[in-house]
């Protein structure tokens, strides 16, 4: 059992990555399928870029197991008010600066569910957004 | 194909990653919209972009794609440099537009992803 913390700074786009990247490197030296290392970094790259374009700040929380992967993301931010709306394809609230940093199309939390085993979102409207994912190492 | 043939073709620069001009590209993939480019699965990809940041060097780490041409005079910063070389991943500054480039590959025998 391994576990790993890493702090999300808010509307900083120059560090938005670096948990996603240091998760790859523990995968890799872990010997974990290329093609899942694949999908769940994709998949938290998305969410650590998710925390930097819309909250203030998060904490991403990774639990490693034999059998699995878990991820928290929880962040401090507007939280989302209606996360079926958010979760269609194509639908976003990002910003002008997102859009220039190649992001905020409406396809990112899609795209996480597509690259994760489970999905879990909560969200508190101006309070913040929760993000659980799971993924098992072994299918 | 290999790199330093897709370099001789463009007539364009390698900033980053010269020791794998050696090795092989089957596979293309154009996109300014990073979303996009997180969403392909294909292994052995080059990206051709004109979107020149961070975060396009972070999208390509994370999509396992080693080899990334920046269209329309888009230049690589330092800092993009270093973290392409952090992960060995080669880049290429080409003066073509994305159009333009896409159809020499095209043309050249590189695949698209569909």
């Amino acid at each position: 059992m391994m576990h790993f913390e890493f702090q999300v700074e808010g509307g900083n786009f120059t560090k938005a990555g670096a948990a996603s990247s240091q998760l790859k490197k523990i995968l890799k030296q872990l010997n974990v399928d290329p093609k899942i290392v694949k999908r769940i970094v994709v998949a938290l790259y998305e969410a650590e870029v998710n925390i930097v374009a819309h909250a203030y700040k998060g904490d991403i929380i990774i639990d490693i197991d034999t059998q699995k992967i878990g991820i928290k993301l929880i962040d401090e931010g507007p939280g989302i008010p209606d996360i079926e709306q958010a979760m269609q394809l194509g639908y976003s609230t990002a910003s002008p600066s997102v859009r220039e940093m190649g992001f905020g199309a409406g396809m990112g939390l899609p795209n996480i569910k597509n690259n994760s085993d489970e999905l879990r979102i909560t969200s508190e409207v101006n309070k913040g957004t929760i993000v659980e994912l799971i993924t098992y190492l072994n299918q | 194909m290999k790199i330093k043939e897709v370099v001789a073709l463009l007539d364009a620069k390698v900033v980053a990653g010269h020791a794998y001009l050696e090795s092989e590209v089957e596979y293309c993939f154009s996109s300014d919209l990073m979303s996009d480019v997180l969403t392909v699965e294909t292994d052995n990809l080059m990206l051709l972009t004109g979107l020149a940041n961070l975060q396009t060097i972070r999208t390509s780490e994370m999509s396992d794609i080693t080899k990334i041409i920046f269209v329309r005079k888009k230049k690589a910063t330092d800092e993009m440099i270093q973290l392409a070389a952090e992960n060995d991943i080669i880049l290429i500054e080409c003066d073509y537009s994305m159009f333009k480039t896409s159809g020499l590959l095209y043309s050249a025998g590189l695949k698209p992803v569909y």
